[in-house]
């Protein structure tokens, strides 16, 4: 008997029968991944210049800019907290920047509905800049010109990377609305 | 991409008040975090305890990533050892001879040293670190330069306790948590040691420029005496601490001191050992204001 292709009743998500998304994993993996994002840059040793980009922040902002509508504009508030528990900045810095962030993207959208993924990242690229640039100034400590340019590779690192972590927001969209087998 | 429907909440009330609510709250959230962020530029220490807690849930997590990391750099090390290792084997041997010689020349110095601190009645109590631990994460992306050790309050870290490495001075303590405290290193634009040049009694101060490099400002201005390579122990000023220990080595000279590089790299340092506070006495002397009497 002739078989039918075994991927026929599959989409990206998986195959369709007797399976079914999970509300606990669609709506927790966005809120999941910037938290353990927040958590990342501790466990990388301690250089004497800050190189690690500001992951947490670029996972923020490529679930917002991949997947529009997932994260409510008020994200930035209970996330930022976290965040501010462990970025060595003054506290209130991620609540601050990262509204702020969220609401210019926002704005952004009303100006802009149609984009390319260029345009996303030189939104991104120009917020990503302004977030490190404002950590220099809010950081607490004196800003020397000496550790402006020592951001430098931080800079160029974070805007590169970018594309990075939308395909990996990417990914993980998919996972979110993975179907998984129904028990019983 | 196709702009989503989001934003437009059509007839539906529900949907509307929903929308204008987000924005409130995002709003509201920009401006709760000016309020704490210019409580934490003036009062730093107000959240400190939040910190310590969150950094104690992570420190066994970052314990064992730690533990790794310097495993496989160990194995790097062991690897690249073997590339010209006939050469470098009799450029050690050389050192190891001149090593020699110096230890036994320091041998002679530590015996006179001995006698004449007999002769003035002065006494060398052994120092005893508070606390050995790992230097266990940092705050990699921030323009400040902390770091975390995986020792806190329950094993006697206090704040401004010296922090050090087999190599030389990292930092200090600048917060506790119960497992694990938050190191300020010496690169951090916050962070001022006295030194002096290991040769010499010429003074200075030796300033974070948070770039890593530290800045050596000489406190007696006139010639610059100092020389590029020159090596910048610990003066003990200030009472944190203990004189002698290796802090940086001159790089680059200027006007008023110079740029140098520390000795102890944070990123290559796997334990440290956390010290007591050299002088408390002094310590407490400096944060008393001048018109208060010092209590004995």
């Amino acid at each position: 008997m002739e078989r039918m292709d075994p991927r026929a009743r599959s989409d990206a998500y998986g195959s369709r029968i007797n399976r079914s998304h999970s509300p606990f994993l669609a709506s927790i993996v966005p809120w999941a991944s910037i938290l353990l994002a927040s958590v990342l840059p501790v466990f990388v040793i301690a250089t004497a210049l800050p190189i690690v980009p500001p992951i947490a922040f670029l996972v923020l902002l490529a679930w917002r800019l991949v997947r529009p509508g997932l994260l409510p504009v008020w994200a930035g508030l209970p996330l930022g907290l976290f965040d501010d528990l462990f970025n060595g900045q003054p506290f209130g810095f991620a609540v601050f920047t990262w509204s702020m962030a969220l609401i210019a993207i926002e704005i952004i959208e009303t100006r802009l509905p149609w984009r390319a993924f260029w345009q996303d990242w030189f939104t991104a690229g120009t917020i990503a800049l302004a977030y490190i640039l404002s950590g220099w100034l809010l950081s607490g400590g004196t800003p020397t010109i000496h550790s402006l340019v020592a951001l430098g590779p931080q800079v160029v690192f974070s805007i590169l990377l970018f594309p990075l972590f939308a395909r990996l927001v990417a990914r993980l969209d998919r996972f979110r609305l993975h179907r998984w087998k129904a028990l019983g | 991409m196709a702009p989503t429907g989001q934003r437009r909440s059509g007839y539906s009330r529900r949907a509307q008040y929903n929308l204008f609510t987000g924005y409130i709250i995002a709003g509201i959230g920009a401006l709760v975090g000016v309020v704490l962020l210019v409580l934490s530029l003036f009062q730093p220490h107000l959240f400190g305890g939040l910190r310590g807690a969150a950094s104690d849930t992570v420190s066994p997590a970052t314990e064992t990533s730690a533990t790794v990391r310097t495993g496989s750099k160990s194995i790097w090390e062991s690897v690249s050892g073997y590339y010209r290792a006939g050469s470098k084997n009799a450029a050690l041997r050389r050192e190891m001879e001149i090593a020699r010689i110096r230890l036994a020349e320091a041998d002679a110095v530590r015996q006179e040293n001995l006698r004449l601190k007999g002769l003035l009645g002065l006494r060398d109590s052994e120092v005893k670190p508070v606390a050995v631990a790992r230097l266990v994460g940092s705050t990699a992306s921030s323009t400040r330069r902390f770091a975390y050790v995986g020792a806190g309050r329950d094993q006697g870290v206090r704040v401004g306790m010296p922090v050090r490495s087999p190599r030389g001075v990292v930092g200090r303590i600048l917060e506790t948590g119960g497992d694990s405290a938050r190191v300020l290193l010496l690169t951090d634009t916050e962070s001022v040691l006295p030194v002096r040049r290991a040769k010499d009694e010429t003074v200075a101060f030796a300033e974070g420029r948070g770039d890593g490099l530290l800045r050596i400002r000489l406190i007696n201005l006139g010639i610059n005496p100092l020389e590029v390579g020159d090596l910048f122990v610990t003066s003990g000023a200030g009472g944190y601490y203990r004189p002698g220990a290796a802090v940086a080595i001159l790089v680059e000279k200027a006007d008023d001191g110079g740029l140098a590089r520390m000795v102890s790299d944070p990123a290559a340092t796997d334990f440290v050992s956390i010290e007591p506070i050299f002088e408390p006495e002094a310590v407490t002397a400096v944060a008393t204001p001048t018109e208060t009497e010092l209590a004995d």
